[in-house]
């Protein structure tokens, strides 16, 4: 008797459980679903290879902004990659530097601040002392939005390798530069790939970082001290355009830009399992 | 009388306010096995780990006296922590291959990553290494496999050879068969006693039986404090002190 009525509780949580991750997943399947339809109509051979067309007029495609948003990233990812990794080594493998601290509070600083104020940080500190809108600031802007991330999920990896690995590196005689360099990192490489992989894919969807520092440009461009344009920003500026061609492109945008960072998780999802 | 390879005068490590080892003062003769024995927390691994500056990472540890490494002080200002762990090799409790690395690439680790390149020079250190730590028979076949694939007393072996590559003047081991089953302790026991011409070790071990058959000397460690010292069969025959005497007839401990 007892042992039915366990039977039916059992049965109604799962059921419960079952539910939940269905209302969670609705959301996701909806908008993806959505963009889908909306956006698959503007991907066509134009929409990959052609500049935009003037406003109003139809045709026209995103490949300024498709290189834009390659060329923007990558930097970022360089520079946010390198500094991010740099401060979740130290965070984790030097525990007593003196830099331990403020560095952890600047991650937790950063990792609260909006997206938008990188830009206007990197705005007042790059666009202005240079003169003028780049790719380089926009890629500054993301790279310090990464950062944080990048600097979180380095330690957490590391931390995950027993401490016995550092000391019988340094048991054989090894400085302790060499043991991080040779055999803690490439120890943690899937993990530290995610984590990368993570940060790109989180800024690569950030329009308003770029808004005054990247800007946008008409032109395909590859020069990182000019103005540049960008998959998140072609979007913010098609979507509330006036044009209907616009509109329709934005939507293909969104859609190229959800599968791009799709495929981005994707990727960092299976370099994990690989570690 | 024997020449001494090591020697603590009057060696304390304090762990913030606490003193883990207090006052030691330890001979360590050269080729010669030395084995710490005594319950757990007593302060053998604390006192082991002070003989090549392994506390040094750890900031709460304070060390006080002397560690002589052939009569120069390991602590002493200008000496490089490296340099004196270069010397002075240890083997952990628990098997630690590099689990990015081949059995091959483990073995010579210590050589490979400070420069030395000479493929010959590597695969000669690495077949002696293996052999002295017993295991060549077992992986001459698949050094070019990962380390991480062997069996947990291979991999100690593995971690044992790992060492021995960097010839070390004296070998730190800290319980190095508490992990291991009743046959891959043999064979690691065995080897101790094959490596005793060429190196000095130094043992700490939970396991009473082991020290009495591996070693020459005994150090009986308890609440940090060093009671006796002296022949491993003096002590285990005829202890001096009544709380030796107490944990090797297993009253306590």
């Amino acid at each position: 008797m007892n042992l039915r009525r366990r039977y039916l509780r059992d049965r109604l949580m799962v059921a419960l459980v079952y539910l939940g991750t269905l209302l969670v997943l609705l959301p996701l399947l909806f908008i993806l679903g959505y963009v889908f339809v909306k956006g698959i109509g503007a991907l066509n051979w134009d929409f990959f290879t052609k500049p935009p067309a003037p406003p109003g007029e139809p045709g026209g495609g995103m490949l300024p902004a498709i290189v834009g948003t390659f060329v923007i990233d990558l930097m970022a990812l360089a520079m946010g990659g390198l500094l991010g990794l740099g401060g979740g080594v130290l965070m984790a493998e030097y525990p007593e530097h003196p830099l331990n601290r403020p560095l952890r509070l600047v991650a937790n600083v950063l990792g609260g601040i909006p997206a938008i104020l990188m830009g206007l940080f990197a705005f007042v500190f790059v666009v202005v002392p240079m003169g003028g809108f780049s790719a380089f600031s926009g890629s500054v802007a993301l790279a310090i939005l990464m950062i944080p991330i990048i600097m979180r999920a380095t330690e957490e990896v590391l931390r995950i390798l027993p401490w016995e690995l550092r000391e019988a590196g340094l048991a054989l005689g090894l400085p302790r530069w060499r043991v991080t360099l040779s055999l803690i990192l490439p120890a943690a490489k899937g993990g530290i790939v995610t984590g990368l992989l993570l940060a790109l894919a989180r800024a690569a969807g950030e329009a308003a970082p770029l808004l005054f520092t990247a800007f946008g440009n008409p032109f395909i461009s590859f020069d990182p001290l000019g103005p540049m344009d960008s998959l998140p920003l072609k979007i913010y500026v098609y979507a509330i355009s006036p044009y209907e061609e616009w509109i329709r492109q934005a939507w293909g945008a969104a859609l190229l830009l959800a599968l791009l960072l799709m495929v981005t998780n994707f990727l960092a999802r299976r370099a994990l399992r690989r570690s | 009388m024997e020449p001494l390879r090591m020697e603590t005068q009057n060696l304390t490590v304090y762990y913030g306010k606490n003193a883990g080892v207090k006052n030691v003062s330890l001979p360590v003769h050269d080729r010669k096995i030395t084995a710490l024995i005594g319950p757990s927390g007593c302060g053998k691994t604390t006192f082991l780990r002070a003989l090549n500056r392994m506390h040094d990472l750890n900031p709460i540890v304070r060390i006080e006296g002397r560690v002589l490494l052939d009569g120069e002080d390991v602590y002493a200002a200008g000496v490089d922590p490296v340099v004196i762990r270069r010397r002075v090799g240890m083997v952990f409790q628990r098997p630690t291959p590099f689990p990015t690395m081949s059995i091959f690439e483990n073995v010579v680790a210590g050589l490979r990553l400070v420069g030395v390149k000479d493929r010959e020079r590597l695969a000669e250190v690495a077949e002696r290494s293996l052999k002295a730590a017993a295991l060549w028979d077992e992986v001459k076949d698949r050094l070019n496999e990962p380390a991480v694939g062997l069996s947990g007393g291979q991999q100690q072996r593995i971690s044992i050879a790992r060492a021995l590559a960097v010839e070390p003047e004296v070998l730190l081991m800290d319980e190095p068969t508490s992990a291991l089953d009743p046959i891959s302790t043999q064979a690691i026991e065995d080897l101790l006693t094959d490596l005793k011409d060429q190196v000095t070790i130094v043992i700490v071990t939970h396991n009473m039986q082991q020290a009495a058959r591996v070693s020459d000397r005994t150090a009986f460690f308890l609440n940090g404090d060093m009671i006796e010292y002296g022949p491993t069969e003096r002590l285990f025959t005829n202890p001096a002190d009544e709380r030796t005497e107490a944990y090797i007839t297993g009253r306590f401990g």
